[in-house]
């Protein structure tokens, strides 16, 4: 007879316990990322910042599913946490936020969180809402066009469903069955917008019966969850199965960016509230629960995670600042520019 | 060489361009089944098969923005807007992203796009199908305009414009594709992007056109020749960004009288700039002020051919006459 182990979720899943440590990692990165960052908005030495606080749990729990330097990635400007797994350093972080000549995304052009790195898949972006929806398609196209094993995710919040760009992406992709995932990040607000103004419906999946694709709600608190969800639609798309539309329920702790006064449209008891759903704390009790990692454990990840922001922000502050006459370059192709953006 | 005329140019140009290279796709409305509505690729959809001649949904925002994607990852897109009239939901996707892709991520993307939209009046296309888009779209930087109005000039701009590493609008003006013939060669041939043309040598005045309007003035001129002994050299600006200053003001330097041509309504023009051009670099080679002919500050082009006549020439002849005044001043 032998005696059978009932798995672990997160075993069942298909994840290590080293996998949850550093999923764990990420979380805390960005969480201790995201209150450094903003300490600089408030000393003056960080003109934007946009936080992802209360988003980590469904960013690394998505993003975890991704697999790093083969799949292709548009996240939108709270996915802090998404570019950190996609591979970005903190150090790459900050230089973006003090607007660095280094800076990978844009060379300090862009405001802070505009994500774009090419070594790493992910995909330049910018400000307007959901105008990535249609290019993730348009990759998705190229990636079965080349007869490429890639899968592309594209990550928005609620208000981006509203946009036009949106639907024409999701049907475009629909119709062709394209090897894409989008994700929801349902935080409740479009900046002050609640959804209940944004939309008839409580679930932003529904509308993906509109184009002949799944729509899944998960708990956007529970990373497993939304890894489990995530999986399944990168699974789906590398079978040739299509699309999947992901909604991940969670909530933003703080304002939509280092500009914004959220006590103008929410209630601090609302806000309170969802603070006892916070993902990390979540995810930090599952690791404890399950043996993963102990209160030391958690402590000592904490002392490490913390020095390498300090350290990263240090160095970042340090780095040159873009040459002003540089302002004029790569408005078209200099010798030896890429051509797209593709491998 | 071959004749042929401006539309065939186009579909031959195009399909040469897509049998070397199968990066080259082809998206739009109707260009599948229907082969495009003038017929641009018709039968491709079987010679190349569904997956490079696609059929898009009704959406030209998501069109282009599909178009930008794959441009993004590998592919040559070549995006047709049925008429460029419709173009204007994807203005977002060709200003904000197109165009500034290169730019914001400091030179790390590229968008090697091609935006084929066809313009332009007097083909009785009423408001929405006859619009002048130029303007909107070369004051963009990081874009690059062009509108050919020679078939030999459509095939080699479409091809430079292909090969180009960054978004081009290419602009096809309904009025010439059947009504405008001439010789195109028969090898690969590349117009640079970015460079003007001289039509028509002469030394009295320069005129400055592109388009259909193009052909207005080399008419104009070529009476003006027999019934005046009025000597007009007319410049194809061809590409309206970027704009070939140079050919444009060397011509100016020696005839020192200019007019500036174009179907567009006049105010804020592309003619507003190249006359603005001259005005600044060849101030003092100048006899006469300079003279800018654009389309009346109306809406649209209407639909009754008495409307629509009027707004292609408010006065009878009046390129013909506003040249003959120039060159008496």
């Amino acid at each position: 007879m032998s005696t059978q182990v009932a798995p672990t979720p997160h075993g069942a899943l298909g994840l290590s316990d080293d996998d949850l440590r550093s999923m764990y990692r990420l979380v805390l990165t960005a969480r201790l990322l995201d209150e450094a960052a903003l300490r600089q908005n408030r000393m003056g030495r960080a003109p934007f910042v946009v936080p992802a606080e209360g988003h980590e749990g469904c960013q690394v729990g998505t993003a975890w599913a991704m697999r790093r330097g083969v799949d292709v990635w548009l996240p939108y400007y709270r996915d802090g946490a998404v570019v950190l797994t996609a591979g970005m350093t903190p150090y790459e972080i900050f230089l973006g936020i003090f607007a660095k000549a280094d800076d990978p995304s844009s060379g300090g052009r862009q405001m802070p969180s505009h994500w774009g790195h090419r070594e790493l898949g992910i995909i330049t972006g910018s400000s307007p809402i959901a105008t990535q929806i249609p290019h993730a398609a348009g990759i998705a196209y190229a990636v079965n066009y080349r007869g490429e094993d890639a899968v592309v995710a594209s990550w928005f919040g609620d208000g981006a469903t509203s946009e036009g760009d949106w639907h024409e992406g999701l049907n475009f992709a629909g119709i062709h069955r394209l090897p894409v995932i989008f994700v929801c990040e349902n935080n409740r607000y479009a900046i002050s917008v609640p959804q209940s103004k944004q939309m008839a419906i409580e679930n932003v999946a529904d509308r993906a019966a509109g184009y002949g694709f799944p729509g899944v709600v998960v708990d956007g608190n529970d990373v497993l969850a939304c890894y489990a969800a995530m999986k399944q639609a990168h699974d789906r798309a590398r079978a040739g199965e299509g699309p999947t539309l992901i909604e991940c329920k969670t909530y933003r702790f703080l304002g939509h960016t280092s500009d914004d006064d959220d006590k103008t449209y929410r209630s601090r008891d609302e806000v309170e509230e969802a603070r006892h759903h916070d993902p990390v704390q979540v995810f930090g009790g599952y690791l404890r629960t399950h043996g993963v990692l102990d209160d030391l454990g958690a402590e000592e990840l904490r002392v490490a995670v913390k020095g390498e922001i300090d350290e990263a922000l240090a160095a970042a502050w340090e780095a040159s600042d873009p040459e002003p006459a540089s302002a004029l370059r790569h408005v078209f192709a200099e010798p030896g520019d890429p051509s797209g953006g593709g491998p | 060489m071959t004749e042929k005329n401006v539309v065939t140019a186009i579909r031959d140009a195009l399909h040469d361009e897509m049998s070397d290279d199968d990066r080259i796709v082809l998206l739009g409305e109707d260009v599948g089944n229907r082969g495009g509505v003038f017929r641009v690729s018709m039968g491709w959809m079987e010679e190349f098969g569904e997956q490079r001649v696609i059929d898009t949904p009704l959406a030209e925002s998501g069109l282009v923005g599909i178009a930008i994607g794959m441009a993004m990852h590998g592919l040559l897109p070549v995006a047709e807007i049925q008429f460029a009239d419709f173009i204007h939901p994807a203005f977002d996707q060709i200003v904000s992203e197109a165009a500034r892709i290169r730019y914001r991520s400091n030179g790390a993307f590229g968008c090697p796009l091609v935006i084929r939209a066809p313009c332009g009046g007097g083909i009785h296309g009423a408001l929405y199908h006859s619009q002048s888009i130029e303007a909107y779209y070369a004051h963009v930087p990081g874009l690059k305009v062009v509108m050919p109005s020679t078939p030999a000039d459509a095939a080699g701009l479409l091809r430079a414009a292909i090969a180009d590493p960054d978004p081009v609008l290419f602009l096809e003006h309904k009025k010439t594709y059947r009504a405008i013939t001439g010789d195109v060669p028969d090898e690969r041939h590349l117009v640079p992007i970015g460079t003007a043309d001289v039509k028509r040598e002469g030394s009295d005045l320069t005129c400055v056109s592109y388009g259909h309007a193009l052909h207005v003035c080399l008419d104009a001129a070529a009476r003006l020749q027999e019934d005046e002994g009025v000597s007009v050299e007319v410049v194809d600006v061809r590409s309206l960004a970027p704009l070939d200053t140079e050919t444009i003001l060397g011509s100016v330097r020696r005839t020192s009288k200019a007019i500036v041509v174009y179907e567009d309504n006049r105010t804020y023009g592309a003619g507003a700039e190249i006359a603005a051009t001259i005005g600044e670099e060849a101030m003092y080679d100048l006899d006469a002020p300079i003279v800018r002919v654009g389309g009346p500050d109306v809406p649209a082009m209407p639909f009754a051919a008495p409307l629509e006549h009027f707004y292609m020439e408010p006065e009878p002849d009046q390129v013909y006459r506003r040249m003959l005044d120039l060159a008496r001043t």
